[in-house]
């Protein structure tokens, strides 16, 4: 049986893990290659590293710690964050990454998706999509409208049309973060993720929102999300990989053990 | 010598950096007499089996591999690399493999209303049918990481070396024949437990057991 995946997501900010509240107020994590190493050790399925800075400052990915990261993990991570073309996309996969996530420059440039399964095949391109919830009108008759700029550009676009179309273009996972639950720990945003994981035959990570076992359970059933990123709930160290696990595996949800 | 061979399908940096975390020195090879002299061979691959095949013939790798299979080298082929051991694959519109392993290799197919999500991806147990060497101390039913929306389906049950399960469908994860091993997932993406079948692969004199 295909078992439900725990993803810790790193948001790295000069060359530092941080954690902020909605995009915004960081506090220092730690350095991300040793986090990296000892999530891995705790038993985390996944890793997705986020360079937020990167970006902002015109460059492009932190190279040298997915080098790092790659030398001293062996499970799979992502990396996003700074990538502006496919050609960064290689750099990030020769150096060891597994999964590139595009976000914004997938809805500036839609045809990147495409270019980039072509070049690395689907498995490689995760598409980060951002979502904030809005009420419902004829051009986002979800409720839920695309929001790029780590959630400062509303797109006008519909959040499960944009999903549909990506994985039309080339996008082999979509990892969802609900601008609204980010970071605040009350759960994730359960109608949207369904929304998405029964519109789309690539799996959808629930991310945003996670503060209890019991929400990542709610992300798995609820959801119908076939992986669950935190962020807070194990930076803040009042949870563990491990622990996360073997409580999900109590509420009969399965995992790796 | 360790050589693993490189002909085009996908990125090999996370296979490498895996034998050289076991302190295996792992050369990444692009030439027949290079990957000939090795001792034992890492057939890695992602990607289709059409451009696979292509790359493989296209640097002679094929004939490296059925003279290592003879030789009985010990050669550990993954995902892509072990799909292309079977006589073909329905991928691509019908690609002949190898054929160092009889029979086939088919897509996972599900009826729309299931809404399985293909590519099979992430971490599922793998069943051990009867023990091989490179499985040895990894208990029964571990999980491995895996990423492919085709499988291989031996002819012969016991070239079967591993089964998985997904949304109902139980496949062949792990192939064996002779010298030759593949896995359909990522040992050097499947965290410990991968780490611990690659060193089995390394102390591993290529007979199988039994």
């Amino acid at each position: 049986m295909l078992l439900n995946r725990l993803i810790v997501c790193l948001d790295v900010r000069n060359g530092r893990v941080t954690k902020g509240v909605k995009f915004a107020g960081n506090v220092d994590v730690g350095d991300p290659v040793e986090l990296a190493e000892q999530y891995s050790r705790d038993g985390v399925d996944e890793l997705v590293f986020y360079d937020i800075t990167a970006s902002a400052e015109h460059r492009s990915i932190d190279i040298k710690m997915v080098e790092e990261t790659a030398k001293r993990v062996f499970i799979p991570f992502s990396v996003g964050g700074g990538i502006s073309s496919v050609e960064d996309m290689r750099m990030a996969l020769l150096a060891g990454a597994d999964k590139v996530s595009l976000n914004s420059l997938a809805v500036l440039h839609p045809e990147v998706l495409h270019e980039g399964a072509l070049a690395f095949g689907r498995q490689c391109v995760v598409l980060g999509l951002d979502a904030k919830r809005v009420p419902v009108t004829p051009e986002i008759p979800s409720g839920y409208e695309v929001v790029i700029r780590g959630g400062r550009q509303p797109m006008g676009m519909d959040a499960v049309a944009w999903a549909k179309r990506a994985v039309e273009l080339g996008a082999g996972e979509i990892c969802l973060n609900a601008i609204d639950t980010d970071g605040v720990r009350q759960g994730y945003e359960l109608t949207i993720t369904r929304m998405i994981s029964d519109a789309v035959n690539v799996p959808v990570i629930a991310s945003g929102g996670a503060g209890t076992v019991q929400h990542l359970a709610d992300a798995f059933t609820q959801g119908h999300a076939s992986a669950a990123l935190v962020a807070s709930m194990v930076h803040s160290g009042e949870y563990t990989c491990s622990g996360i696990k073997h409580d999900l595996a109590r509420m009969g949800i399965p995992v790796r053990l | 010598m360790i050589a693993i061979l490189d002909y085009g399908a996908g990125n090999l940096t996370s296979v490498r950096l895996a034998f050289e975390r076991l302190g295996a020195g792992a050369q990444v090879v692009t030439k027949a007499e290079e990957a000939s002299r090795a001792d034992r061979l890492i057939f890695p691959g992602v990607g289709s089996a059409k451009s696979g095949m292509e790359g493989l013939c296209g640097r002679g790798f094929d004939r490296v591999l059925r003279e290592a299979f003879a030789a009985g080298k010990p050669i550990l082929a993954i995902c892509l690399g072990m799909q292309m051991l079977l006589e073909r694959s329905e991928e691509d519109g019908g690609v002949a493999g190898l054929g160092l392993v009889p029979g086939s290799v088919v897509e996972f197919a599900f009826p729309a209303e299931e809404r399985v999500k293909v590519p099979h991806m992430g971490w599922n147990a793998v069943h051990v049918p009867h023990p091989h060497p490179v499985f040895e101390g990894i208990p029964d039913n571990t999980a491995f990481y895996f990423v492919h929306s085709f499988y291989a389906a031996p002819t012969n049950p016991q070239d079967t070396a591993g089964e998985t399960e997904y949304a109902g469908k139980h496949f062949t994860s792990a192939v064996a024949r002779g010298s030759l091993i593949g896995t359909q997932f990522h040992p050097e993406r499947s965290g410990a437990a991968g780490l611990a079948l690659l060193k089995n692969f390394l102390a591993w004199d290529g007979k199988s057991c039994c």
